[in-house]
């Protein structure tokens, strides 16, 4: 990837041939060596996916730009700081209620770049077609794509397509890039956040992976609820302009509130309490969650984030989002302790406590 | 939410609580028979809110764990065969046959499909009549009617390239087993909720006053829980051992009869082996004589299948309630939901996988693994 050495001449030179990992000196408790092929656990953006990053990918061509593992790198190219990140989009099905493949493209690559607190600036963008795939779908997706960038006030600045055989593909994939400015006195990392940090979220959540799930083949059921995929620069801007010092903030995409939060805490070393009554979750969301048997603390969100904040400003912050169309129904959820590090915990409603484990691999429905 | 956010409320809760709490003046073990009521005891945190005397013994109605090893191996050999549309409920993919799991049969090019209903399988089975499509038919009085459903159909609609992997269990034969069981603790039944709207009442009243244990029939949100543990204690307490109905709202005394009807046709009475307990009599369900032909076990010849529980596993212990989780030598250390020895770790309703995934601060946490992610 000689876009990536550009950017970050850290990494090592990939021209001398890498050792390869040795399998058998894995420490990892739960090995990866059992699993001899990748299964769809390994995409699920929980404990799998980063055995996968950990064992596999940062061991062949990590440095440090990418150990930072966060939603975005944090580079410095020319005296200027960057947010640099990528992601890919293998949504089905291509059009959802609120939202299609075209606009997550758009608003999961800016969002990521918004967790570092940039503003994203230029896009690129990659299309794997499938042979056969209907030119209007393409065209559907592509419009959608435009909007969405549009929208974001973000500029497609190149892309990229190639076309795969019938059925080595489904449809339509994307994969964007981006890259943004970070403003000077702003410095989101886990590192960061501190016991007495208040937690506050944007909004609802598990809104996106329930209106997903309601028009996915199989599963088609009837529900009042439109993804929230969104563009999260603006409410970014909006949060930053109370204060640049906030600690932490991050999409609860795939693995939803509860892999975000369990990312900070590990990635932190401090604890997180959560009060399991103040997560807002909508009616329709909760009530499919009941009938599928998912903690919808697990379900993904396209427009959402997670904010760890100093608690001084945390009153002030929690104003400015409510001020922001996407953080009307901010909220409060709980906070940074320094008891049990790197574990999230949550007070259920009728007083107990439990452990809100980050998700092992694909989301499973219940039997009953 | 209506139905759940009433059943929730924390008030209430409270005062059932003090209601509990007032009247238990001696230690007494309660077991709750179904997954999904240990996966909220264990969610909520109701057994710590519980008084010290009340102990919960999590049961055996987890419809993943019970399922045999060798039911799994079946259903990975066949899954595994070229032409075969293999569907399943989600949950089934991840739990360990000998070596792998359908997710691994999925990756090395098996079709393997989660489907939310046995009827869909049906309708896939229509779709490609080139394929034989089977269904993985699993569970308990609750997930048996849908499945005894979808082979009447397709015997109605004469699709022939249709079969179910049928293992279906009966809860009342594994409360009469538990109660057998010279190392037996538990002094009142749980009895689930979901389970008597199907099949009623009518079979427990026998079993209370033969082995002379409270069965208070029970639901499945925080305050169902805290009502069916209320009662159980009330008759203990009391020294009286009859059958209760705190689901009513679900539960009528003749239960559902048409679906009764449906299973009287498709399923026939048999012995059946439960994954870490062993056979027990007269507790399954397999295909009547008349649908033989829909049993996948015969249609693809893997009846010689024949394996065993790998050593470590205690689950047999768990779901006889002889064992806590977080007892067993292997819990957290090289038996996560990850990477699971037994059944019980797999599914959410697991009393292992509960454990683990809700109840980590309190139970010796230097020996459970660090989070993957560093």
């Amino acid at each position: 990837m000689p876009e990536t050495s550009v950017l970050n001449p850290q990494l090592p030179d990939l021209s001398e041939p890498q050792p390869v990992p040795d399998l058998t000196t894995w420490t990892c408790p739960a090995p990866l060596r059992d699993q001899p092929r990748v299964v769809m656990g390994h995409g699920g953006g929980g404990a799998m996916s980063a055995e996968l990053v950990q064992h596999i990918f940062a061991p062949a061509y990590g440095g440090e730009a990418l150990a930072q593992l966060g939603d975005a790198a944090s580079v410095t190219l020319g005296g200027a700081r960057l947010a640099f990140s990528t992601d890919s989009f293998v949504v089905r099905p291509l059009f959802f209620p609120g939202g299609s493949i075209g606009d997550l493209a758009v608003n999961g690559t800016v969002n990521d770049l918004a967790m570092s607190g940039a503003r994203a600036a230029y896009l690129s963008c990659g299309f794997i077609l499938e042979e056969g795939v209907e030119m209007s779908v393409v065209a559907r997706v592509a419009q959608a794509l435009g909007a969405a960038a549009r929208a974001a006030g973000v500029e497609v600045a190149t892309g990229d397509t190639k076309v795969v055989e019938s059925g080595h593909g489904d449809g339509v994939f994307i994969n964007t890039a981006g890259i943004g400015l970070i403003p000077a006195g702003v410095d989101l990392r886990p590192q960061r956040v501190v016991p007495g940090d208040v937690v506050i979220v944007s909004g609802p959540v598990g809104v996106h992976g329930v209106a997903v799930m309601s028009v996915r083949e199989g599963l088609e059921f009837d529900v009042e609820i439109q993804s929230d995929c969104a563009a999260l620069g603006g409410l970014v801007e909006a949060m930053l302009a109370v204060t640049p010092d906030l600690h932490v903030l991050r999409d609860p995409t795939r693995g939803g509130l509860a892999a975000a939060l369990n990312e900070i805490a590990a990635a932190s070393g401090t604890g997180v309490v959560i009060q399991e009554r103040s997560v807002p979750v909508p009616a329709p969301v909760a009530n499919a969650c009941a009938i599928l048997g998912l903690d919808p603390m697990y379900v993904a969100n396209e427009g959402k984030l997670v904010a760890f904040v100093p608690r001084e400003h945390a009153e002030a912050v929690l104003a400015a989002m409510r001020a922001h169309p996407l953080g009307r129904d901010a909220c409060v959820i709980g906070e940074a302790v320094p008891e049990h590090p790197g574990m999230v915990v949550a007070r259920t409603g009728l007083g107990g406590t439990r452990v809100v484990d980050l998700p092992i691999g694909e989301l499973l429905p219940r039997i009953c | 939410m209506k139905y759940i956010d009433e059943f929730q409320d924390p008030e209430l809760a409270r005062r059932l609580l003090d209601d509990i709490h007032a009247t238990v003046t001696r230690p007494w073990a309660l077991m709750e028979v179904c997954g999904g009521q240990t996966h909220t005891i264990i969610r909520h945190g109701i057994d710590q809110l519980l008084p010290d005397q009340v102990e919960l013994i999590h049961g055996p109605g987890c419809p993943v764990c019970v399922t045999p090893l060798e039911v799994i191996d079946k259903a990975l050999e066949i899954a595994s065969r070229p032409g075969v549309i293999f569907c399943s409920f989600g949950d089934m993919l991840r739990v360990p046959g000998t070596g792998r799991d359908l997710f691994t049969v999925r990756a090395e090019g098996g079709d393997v499909r989660v489907v939310y209903s046995p009827l869909d399988a049906l309708r896939i089975a229509r779709q490609n009549p080139d394929k034989e499509v089977v269904f993985f038919g699993i569970g308990f009085e609750t997930t048996a009617p849908p499945n005894a459903m979808t082979v009447y159909q397709a015997r109605r609609l004469g699709i022939r390239n249709f079969s179910l992997l049928v293992s279906h269990v009966r809860v009342p034969p594994a409360i009469e087993a538990i109660m057998r069981s010279p190392s037996c603790r538990v002094q009142a039944f749980l009895a689930a909720g979901h389970v008597c709207s199907v099949m009623g009442v009518g079979e427990y009243p026998e079993l209370a006053e033969r082995y002379r244990v409270p069965i208070v029939v029970t639901g499945f949100e925080p305050l169902d829980i805290l009502e069916g543990v209320r009662r159980t204690v009330r008759q203990l307490e009391r020294g009286e051992h009859t059958v209760e109905n705190a689901y009513q709202r679900a539960v009528r005394p003749e239960g559902n009869e048409a679906a009764r009807a449906m299973l009287a046709d498709v399923f026939e009475v048999t012995d059946r082996a439960w994954r870490g307990i062993g056979v027990i009599p007269q507790s399954g369900w397999r295909l009547s004589e008349r649908y033989r032909d829909y049993d996948a076990e015969h249609r693809f010849s893997v009846t010689g299948i024949r394996t065993q529980e790998p050593a470590a596993c205690r689950s047999g212990e768990v779901l006889q309630g002889l064992l806590k989780p977080h007892e067993c030598e292997a819990f957290g250390t090289t038996c996560t939901p990850r990477s699971p020895l037994g059944a019980t770790m797999v599914s959410s309703e697991g009393a292992c996988a509960a454990y683990y995934l809700y109840r980590r601060l309190d139970v010796a946490p230097a020996r459970l693994e660090a989070s993957p992610v560093a």
